[in-house]
């Protein structure tokens, strides 16, 4: 034993375990990650409790089970035991009656196999409080009943198509045509105050900008009436009543309902479809009830135009200052010095690159872009304020270091002979770095690229500050000129994270969603970064031939 | 044949027509050459931008504040009628003299032009007593010679006549026109304060020695919109000094009664039927007396001016035993005359002082800044007033005369003493570091220190560095060294993944998953701490012990995979064992133990969160550079150290280990760097309490959260916005530093493998 000691062998069990113990974390993390993300998708059990009061009384509660705890009680008889008694937190639903999604039991009130299966249970997802969990009792339309007890379902399906049909038109209307006429309104009033403060507002001008304005309030009008005919169209969908826990009635109007589900009698295959649609309409639909449901295609937009204008932004800035330092620079210490600080770039704190965004891009450039552009537009900012191209480019300056610092190393891999060989052959520089260098450095300029995407799209800290917003009244990208709005706030995956999971005022009812966005971005953002890896491993075979 | 291919080459290659295509290739080159020359530069020098910008936001902190004389003229009305005070608008456009003949003049700030003229609804009575009841409002307070008191307040009105600004002074009586009787004779001191519902007065009768206290209830009247009166409660007592300044404090509980020499009855009025005599204590040092003496803004703190050139700051501290105490807290001194007049800024703990000798300062009290002096007239000066918004002072000689100046001094309240030391700010019982940076109130002193946020840093750095450099130093020698390179080729990497996870999902898990799970399983992690290395131990001897046929099944270079579900196992005893330790040894419950028997605060989102959170977060930094490290020691040492019969862990902590030694250590300065700036996981997990407590159970602030925190809603170019941006800058030197360090040493070290 003492020459094992001696050898040192404990300390190699030690240090292989290390290695184990990163490798544990990491990969328990992504499972649970991914556990907890896709659980969220997939149609709960909802289960039927009876819990027994201490007064004699017998409540019913139905839900899905959604958290266990171990709550430690004292022993009425000896009080130096202690038992573990289980709680089940329990996602009741019916918020608009219960006043609460979530109650927690406790298993010592549950009589004696009371924990049922409820069958023939339905949930239906509303856009407004939440789940409903209780059993389908009659379908009326026009107060006249047209279906009860096991006949509500099939209508009730061909109902809930029509008015999901219903609701996207509704909100096609009301997103893309009326915003952009609202949008175009505004464009108008904005010009008029600009001529206005160039005194060229004069009465030609005027009664052109009122005819106009007469003829977009005129569409407007339309439009809302042609919406209240669909409104009226939804409304007269009728409503279903169910019986909910407690014996209580709770009626829904069709057009409330994303969609409805019964998860005790699905079939294996039938949830398995449920699961895919979910992840469908978490990946395209918008957030509802202050973003704890719903989806995330806003953030989703936002994220990746954000990162596609930083990315336009970063590639020349990036490659130029590469080349410059690798091909033109004189070498020196100044050059040294250089790079030192724009490798330490990379590990100054993000926050600080987004006070700089704040303090400079927005405070300063935007200001002064709002003073010499958009004075007519004052006292409400433009630029002035945070926004998508302060966000871009503060990203595009955080991840700059990354690229620049790539891309020298492309630069600095590619043997010397093959420049020699380009010069003397009686090329310019310049055609020796664009046909023959760069080319070859594609592979690492594109490294850096990924790696700067993946960084930038998982940051949080500098957007907080420069341009990203808990809900965006509009994408940043729409259907009206000029398609991309940069002055726009904007959602981002990151930062949906951060709200929902701390700002929200459901934090217990919106977990499972921020696990689900938290899958979406760090699947992404580990592909980016294994699409990085696999660039950088063929490079290095590429140039391992030419070293030869 | 050849000769056609040569003539031909010939003809390519000479005439015009090539020295035209050959100049614009040159000329594209050249001018590629300066435009990349230019771009590059330009982008380089973009990226410097970021420290001279964060320089330039923090720099107008630490200037002097800037006096500029505006405007001299005649003082308007009587020179021989004393001023009272002078009511100011916030423009600086016009102000009002109230003289002690009850006289008030409004006059033109900038020429001297008297606008109005009108004088103190007096009934006849001459002003024998005056009071500041609230600077800020400009509400004032008059006692009269027939025994009553009048409340005033000066206000303006800002019109647009003919599309120029005009602003006219307004007075106004809260409690009406008439004075309100109080006592028989004339009133010869007074101080008066007022709330939303009540005011207190305290006065002496000409010739008495008793001073008197009387309460009254507001009530808005139903005729108007003037209040109405209503006697209260009353009291009379004897002082024990002999009176020469009447004090009543801004929460009216707190009677001060202050003699020539500085001998000061401190009062409790809570009773205000029996006035509780609480502390008797001298002010001022021996042969020193008072010139003038009164509260600075938020009327807490006495400022007390006297006859030697000092200007002492007093304030109530509450002691052990719960008893507040007048204690002296901070002193001026700027010349040897005696102090004339103390003015308060409206918006700030700043004041400004004048002496006899004719002399103007300027100073910041939480600060403790001394921002300028300058002598203004050597006749000497009679009065000071500073203006609403402390951007200018208006200044009456003894000759006759007012002089205004432009002050810029936005960012007195902020001292390199009050960024990094301890400061003692009104109502704490001690010189504190805080930060509390905003408040509801508006006479609140804002709290900038340093160091509760610069000590959050270092703490969640520290604490996650102890979880992270153990497991990244060893893992980076096991992979280095002794992974096979099969192994190597997939372990690396998925280490490295870390590092591309979003932070902002490790601070979720931290803050929602890993806080209320550590809550409530806390013995379970402590006991991770033990049961894990021991069971490696044991294990690991347990393996040799096993027969040879056993042992090769897994060489060396694997043991990383037998040791995964290893860990795994060890991992998930020691957290099955949380609930028999925590009966055996804390009463069934940890937490409630340490908070209760042990004594130690319990926050569920605490450095021992951080510590494992952020720690994870720093695994890849310094796995990946210590790794590349002991990856590139030459082999040739190695094979010696082997040859010479060293065993492999022998070979690796003669050899290997010093060898590389450099890069360790710069490892470890760019994950502590890393540490340091990190925001997300900081910001979700630690609770965010600016404290200074070393506990691990407890939370922090750092600098980066408090940057976005507080960044978003702080006001731009305020003292508040500005030192925000000293916290980025200090973050940014501090990074930098550390990784040129890092960055200098690893150079360095690889400079070395190359001569080896």
């Amino acid at each position: 034993m003492k020459s094992w000691f001696n050898k040192g062998e404990h300390w190699i069990w030690f240090s292989a375990s290390a290695v184990s113990i990163s490798v544990v974390l990491v990969f328990g993390l992504l499972a649970m990650i991914a556990y907890k993300g896709l659980l969220h998708f997939w149609p709960h059990n909802v289960y039927d409790y009876q819990v027994s009061h201490s007064n004699g009384q017998i409540e019913q509660v139905v839900g899905e089970l959604h958290d266990t705890k171990l709550k430690l009680v004292v022993d009425e008889e000896d009080s130096t035991i202690v038992h573990e008694v289980p709680e089940y937190l329990i996602k009741t639903g019916n918020r608009d009656v219960y006043g609460i999604d979530f109650k927690w039991i406790n298993s010592r009130d549950l009589n004696e196999g009371a924990t049922t299966v409820a069958d023939k249970i339905t949930v239906i997802e509303r856009y407004q409080w939440g789940n409903v969990y209780g059993y389908l009792e009659s379908l009326t339309v026009n107060g006249e009943t047209i279906a009860t007890g096991e006949e509500v379902e099939p209508v009730l399906q061909d109902l809930a198509e029509k008015g999901t049909a219903l609701h996207e038109k509704i909100h096609h209307i009301e997103k893309t045509v009326m915003g952009g006429i609202n949008y175009k309104i505004e464009a108008l009033r904005l010009e008029q105050k600009k001529l206005e403060s160039e005194d060229e507002y004069d009465a030609k001008t005027e009664a052109e900008f009122e005819t106009k304005r007469a003829a977009l309030n005129k569409e407007f009008v339309e439009l809302q009436a042609s919406m209240q005919i669909l409104h009226d169209k939804a409304d007269s969908l009728g409503e279903v009543t169910l019986t909910i826990a407690g014996n209580q009635k709770i009626t829904v109007k069709i057009k409330q309902v994303v969609r409805f589900w019964q998860p005790n009698n699905m079939s294996l295959l039938s949830k398995v479809g449920f699961f895919f649609s979910s992840i469908g309409n978490f990946l395209t639909e918008d957030p509802r009830e202050a973003n704890t449901e719903g989806g995330v295609f806003p953030a989703i937009v936002g994220t990746v135009t954000m990162v596609l204008l930083m990315t336009i932004l970063v590639t020349p800035m990036g490659v130029l200052a590469a080349i410059y330092m690798s091909e033109y620079a004189k070498d020196g210490p100044v050059l040294r010095l250089v790079r030192i600080s724009i490798n330490n770039l990379a590990g100054v704190p993000s926050i600080v690159f987004g006070i700089f965004g704040l303090g400079f891009f927005v405070y300063i450039l935007g200001g002064s872009i709002d003073d010499l552009f958009y004075g007519y537009a004052a006292p409400s900012p433009v630029f002035g304020t945070p926004g998508l191209l302060w966000a871009s480019l503060t990203m595009a300056l955080l991840t700059l270091p990354v690229v620049i610092v790539s891309t020298q190393e492309g630069l600095s891999r590619i043997p010397r002979s093959l420049r020699e060989g380009g010069l003397a052959l009686g090329a310019t520089k310049l055609e020796t770095i664009t046909r023959i260098v760069l080319p070859m450095a594609t592979p690492a300029i594109m490294t850096g690229l990924i790696l700067a995407i993946a960084r930038a799209a998982g940051e949080v800290a500098p957007l907080m500050l420069v341009g990203v917003v808990k809900l965006a009244p509009a994408l940043p990208i729409d259907f009206n000129a000029p398609f991309i709005h940069l002055e726009n706030k904007f959602m981002h995956l990151g930062f949906h994270i951060y709200d929902v999971g701390f700002q929200s005022p459901n934090v217990e009812a919106s977990q499972p969603l921020v696990y689900a966005t938290s899958l979406l971005l760090v699947v992404i953002i580990v592909s980016l970064n294994l699409g990085a890896i696999m660039i950088r491993n063929r490079l290095r075979e590429r140039y391992k031939s030419l070293g030869n | 044949m050849e000769k056609n291919i040569e003539q031909k080459l010939e003809r390519v290659l000479t005439g015009p027509k090539f020295d035209r295509r050959i100049r614009i290739r040159n000329f594209k080159d050249r001018f590629a050459r300066y435009g990349i020359s230019f771009g590059g530069i330009s982008v380089i020098t973009a990226v410097l931008l970021i420290m001279f910008f964060l320089v330039y936001v923090v720099a107008p902190l630490f200037t002097s504040a800037t006096v500029e004389k505006h405007s001299t003229f005649n003082l308007p009305g009587s020179t021989q009628d004393e001023t009272l005070y002078y009511g100011i608008d916030e423009y600086k456009e016009s102000a009002v003299r109230f003289t002690e003949s009850g006289q008030l003049i409004g006059f033109n700030l900038n020429n001297g032009h008297v606008i109005t003229e009108e004088s103190l609804p007096l009934n006849g009575a001459k002003i024998t007593s005056f009071s500041i009841v609230d600077e800020s409002q400009n509400m004032l307070a008059f006692g009269l010679s027939d025994g009553a008191f009048l409340v005033a307040q000066y206000d303006y009105k800002v019109t647009y006549p003919n599309d120029v600004k005009t602003i006219l002074p307004e007075i106004k009586y809260p409690f009406g026109e008439e004075p309100v009787e109080m006592a028989n004779g004339a009133i010869s001191k007074i101080a008066l304060r007022l709330s939303d519902d009540s005011l207190v007065v305290a006065y002496q009768e000409q010739g008495l020695t008793q001073i008197q206290v009387k309460s009254y209830t507001a009530e808005s009247s139903f005729l108007d919109d003037s209040l109405m009166l209503s006697e209260e409660g009353e009291a009379e007592f004897e002082p024990k000094v002999d009176v020469a300044h009447v004090l009543l404090d801004g929460s009216m509980r707190n009677l001060y009664l202050v003699s020539k020499s500085g001998e000061t009855d401190y009062y409790d009025l809570s009773n205000i039927e029996s006035p509780e005599l609480i502390q008797q204590v001298s002010l001022l040092s021996q042969n020193d007396s008072i010139s003038t003496i009164r509260f600075l803004l938020g009327d807490y703190s006495l400022m007390i001016g006297t006859e030697q050139g000092f200007v002492y700051q007093w304030f109530p501290v509450r002691n052990q035993d719960s008893v507040f105490q007048l204690q002296k807290i901070r002193q001026f001194k700027s010349s040897n005359s005696p102090i004339a007049m103390i003015a308060i800024e409206h918006a700030r703990k700043g004041f400004a002082t004048i002496d006899q000798a004719g002399q103007f300062d300027l100073f910041h009290s939480t600060s403790e800044r001394h921002l300028d002096s300058f002598e203004v007239d050597p006749k000497g000066l009679s009065f000071v007033s500073i203006m609403p918004r402390a951007n200018g002072v208006l200044l009456e000689t003894k000759s006759g005369k007012i002089l205004t100046y432009n002050v810029e001094n936005e960012y007195a309240d902020v001292s390199f003493k009050s960024l990094w030391g301890k400061v003692w700010y009104e109502g704490y019982e001690e010189p504190s570091y805080t930060w509390q940076s905003s408040s509801a109130s508006s006479d609140f002193e804002p709290k900038l220190s340093m160091m509760p946020l610069t000590f959050g840093t270092i703490k969640a750095a520290i604490y996650s560095m102890l979880f992270a450099v153990p497991i990244a130093i060893l893992a980076a020698i096991y992979t280095a060294f002794f992974m096979d390179t099969k192994t190597r080729q997939w372990i690396k990497p998925s280490v490295e993944l870390i590092e591309a996870l979003p932070t902002v999902i490790l601070g979720f898990l931290a803050g929602l998953w890993l806080a209320p799970m550590m809550e409530a399983n806390l013995s379970g992690f402590f006991a991770i701490l033990i049961v894990v290395p021991v069971g490696i131990l044991l294990f690991g001897f347990g393996w040799s012990r096993l027969p040879k046929s056993i042992r090769l099944l897994v060489p060396e270079g694997k043991r990383t995979l037998l040791m995964i579900p290893v860990v795994f196992l060890l991992g998930y005893f020691a957290m099955s064992m949380d609930k028999p330790l925590e009966n055996t040894f804390f009463n069934g419950d940890m937490r409630h133990w340490l908070t209760y028997s042990a004594g130690i605060d319990f926050d569920q989102r605490n450095a021992m969160v951080i510590g494992f959170a952020m720690g994870f977060a720093l695994i890849p930094t310094i796995f990946s550079v210590a790794e590349d490290a002991l990856y590139n020691v030459p082999r040739y040492l190695i094979n010696g150290s082997l040859a010479l019969g060293a065993s492999s862990w022998q070979t690796m902590v003669g050899v290997v280990l010093p060898t590389a030694s450099p890069g360790i250590f710069s490892a470890i300065m760019l994950g502590f760097g890393r540490g340091v700036g990190e925001t997300m996981i900081v910001l979700m997990a630690s609770g965010n309490t600016p404290l200074m407590d070393v506990n691990i159970f407890e939370g922090m602030r750092t600098l980066s959260a408090n940057l976005a925190v507080e960044m978003a809603e702080a006001e731009v170019y305020s003292s508040h916005y500005r030192v925000l941006f000293l916290s980025g800058l200090a973050l940014f030197v501090f990074t930098f530093f550390f990784n040129t360090l890092a960055e200098i040493v690893r150079e360095r070290m690889r400079r070395k493998y190359s001569s080896l």
